[in-house]
């Protein structure tokens, strides 16, 4: 207890210096309390955005559908099947046709997948409602990034080419009957969303399906032959590489941003120990052992890392606490990034991970103020009292 | 007057027989355009929004399954190289020194920005086997006169289920192809000038493309040279070829 005291008092008396190595570490607990804050923010938030906007409860998929090969397009589709057509039919599941496809906005090509969705279904956030506007033509459903890179806008007429189920090409005029906003690229980069029915017309393929949509919450699902059901742990994958890359170079940051710091506490601890050789010698001439004297030092040096938490607490929380409630913007044109991440962030502070990165900080600061306080160990009291230098 | 009838009848239908059957005129196209092999070095011309620009390249044919094309110039894109065989078709870039298969949605790309996509390079250009042809009329074309050929698709899964050709009446050569859309829309145009005799046959040695839904002026492809029926190696048509 008397070495905490001491500790304290010998801190307090340092001023500036003290408070200087203290803020530093409060910076770096910071930081890192703020930068895995966000990191989980946006894990949490693209999952969010995903269930609303693109997987709902999960999906099924046809054994041969693979999005990442679009060859699979060709035979990746089948009819429903009764079991999923009876959820779909109880408004539990929504089914989608993916066929490739390229428009020709402003007489430019560009190659799309165009999908086929039910304009009636809950499943998604998709305002897919707009597509069932009447019209003498086939109404369809942009994203924002899809109506920026081929500049449509609402009720533009764009011609739309495509093959059918036998590979004959056919082209037809469409009318943009719906712009949407949504953080998943997935479903907006180069799509283009017409209902169902006029899919499955315009490519004869009958009643044939590439994936379903669950609704949320379903809870058990069927197990069908030819279809794959694809759950959460599977649709993620992608955004969990994401983040887990995310979270490695987060650690890259958060090593450097504490040997920073430490490396000012362990600079300090040499600096106090060279100049406090008087006193050293005189702790051990009042009958400390040397080995208390190393401990009064190091737990001298420790003490930052606790005037740090308290000093992070203070000045931290409420910024903390403001940018969760008011969110972190994220760059201009992160849309076109490819990612789903939001324009803002709100960013998740985990408490374990405070707790964690809180005694990680009081441990190495332990150790670099015990590295140097060592030398004390090797120390002669009477050289020491007269301030010779060893 | 029974025979003045019969007279009268008989020179009405003259031209009935006089004209050939579409799938004659067919038979005559495939038969000026098909050969068993083709070396040309071609000048391909690429009108667009923003201007032309002029790409050049040797090409090496053999029957409709095997081509093989090496790009000359510009510098930009020399050594680039295409082999096609059969239903598979590879590129190989020098900038990037690899060879990559042309799949999937890579398809649809154009050629070296042209109005031409790597699968329209697929088509099996052989007319006759695939469509059903029928004379609707005739016009005048390029100061020649023409038949107005309606074809269409034999089977289900030709690229184009409508085709129509202005054939040159007298060289049985195609002067203009229109192809259209299931639902009618037309969407590419192609034109053939520069009508020349071949080792025996009536040849295009200018072709403009024009992709309809496209703007721009389309792209020219102008041969320069053309051999027909000579003998090619067999290694040309191999992957080893492209590096």
């Amino acid at each position: 207890m008397l070495a905490f005291k001491l500790a304290f008092k010998n801190l307090m008396g340092a001023g500036l210096r003290t408070w200087l190595n203290v803020f530093v570490l409060s910076l770096a607990l910071f930081m890192i309390v703020f930068q895995s804050g966000v990191i989980e923010g946006w894990n949490r938030q693209a999952k969010r955005d995903m269930i609303n906007w693109e997987v709902g409860g999960g999906e099924y998929w046809h054994e041969l559908y693979d999005p990442y090969d679009p060859l699979s397009l060709n035979d990746g589709h089948g009819n429903l099947p009764a079991e999923i057509g009876q959820l779909c039919r109880d408004g539990q599941a929504v089914p989608v046709l993916v066929t490739q496809a390229s428009v020709y906005p402003e007489g430019r090509m560009r190659n799309i997948l165009m999908k086929g969705i039910d304009p009636s279904q809950n499943i998604i956030q998709m305002p897919t409602a707009d597509l069932k506007v009447d019209s003498a033509v086939i109404n369809a459903l942009i994203g924002t990034r899809m109506a920026k890179a081929t500049r449509l806008g609402m009720g533009d007429l764009v011609t739309i080419r495509w093959r059918d189920a036998n590979g004959t090409f056919d082209a037809a005029e469409i009318r943009i009957a719906g712009i949407f906003h949504t953080n998943v690229p997935e479903i907006d980069n180069n799509q283009v969303w017409v209902s169902l029915d006029n899919l499955q017309k315009m490519t004869g393929i009958g009643d044939q399906v590439t994936y379903i949509i669950l609704k949320q919450g379903l809870i058990s699902v069927p197990t069908v032959p030819g279809w794959i059901h694809k759950g959460y742990d599977s649709l993620f994958m992608e955004i969990d590489t994401i983040i887990k890359a995310k979270g490695v170079g987060g650690i890259v940051v958060y090593i450097i941003l504490l040997s920073l710091a430490l490396l000012a506490v362990f600079d300090t601890q040499v600096l106090t120990i060279f100049r406090r050789q008087k006193e050293i010698g005189t702790y051990v001439a009042l009958g400390m052992t040397r080995w208390q004297v190393v401990w009064l030092f190091t737990v001298e040096g420790a003490m930052h890392s606790i005037l740090s938490v308290i000093a992070a607490a203070v000045w931290g929380t409420p910024i903390l606490y403001m940018v969760a409630k008011k969110g972190f913007g994220m760059p201009k044109g992160i849309e076109g990034y490819g990612l789903t991440i939001a324009e803002k962030i709100f960013p998740a502070y985990a408490a374990g991970t405070i707790i964690t990165m809180t005694l990680i900080i009081l441990i190495t600061t332990t150790i670099v103020s015990f590295i140097p306080s060592r030398k004390i160990a090797g120390m002669k009291p009477t050289e020491a009292l007269r301030g010779k230098i060893q | 007057m029974r025979t003045f009838l019969t007279l009268i009848t008989i020179f009405l239908m003259v031209p009935l027989f006089s004209q050939p059957s579409g799938k004659e005129i067919l038979n005559l196209i495939d038969k000026n355009l098909s050969a068993k092999t083709q070396i040309m070095t071609v000048k391909m011309v690429i009108s667009g929004a923003r201007g032309s620009r002029t790409i050049e390249f040797k090409s090496w044919a053999e029957g409709e399954e095997k081509a093989f094309t090496e790009y000359t110039n510009p510098a930009r894109e020399k050594g680039t190289k295409m082999l096609k065989l059969e239903d598979k078709l590879w590129i190989f870039s020098p900038s990037t020194d690899r060879i990559i298969q042309i799949t999937g949605q890579m398809l649809r790309q154009s050629v070296m920005g042209s109005d031409l996509s790597y699968e329209d390079m697929m088509e099996d250009p052989g007319l006759s086997s695939h469509y059903n042809a029928s004379v609707t009329g005739s016009d005048t074309l390029q100061n020649r006169k023409c038949w107005i050929l309606q074809l269409n698709a034999v089977n289900k899964g030709e690229a184009y289920e409508v085709r129509k050709l202005w054939v040159d009446q007298e060289r049985s050569i195609p002067l203009k192809e229109e192809l259209f859309g299931k639902s009618g829309k037309l969407l590419k145009r192609t034109q053939l000038y520069n009508i020349t005799r071949i080792q025996g046959r009536w040849y295009p040695m200018k072709v403009v493309y024009k992709d309809m839904l496209k703007t721009g002026d389309g792209t020219q492809f102008i041969i320069e040279s053309i051999k027909l029926d000579e003998i090619i190696p067999a290694t040309i048509f191999s992957k080893a070829s492209l590096k």
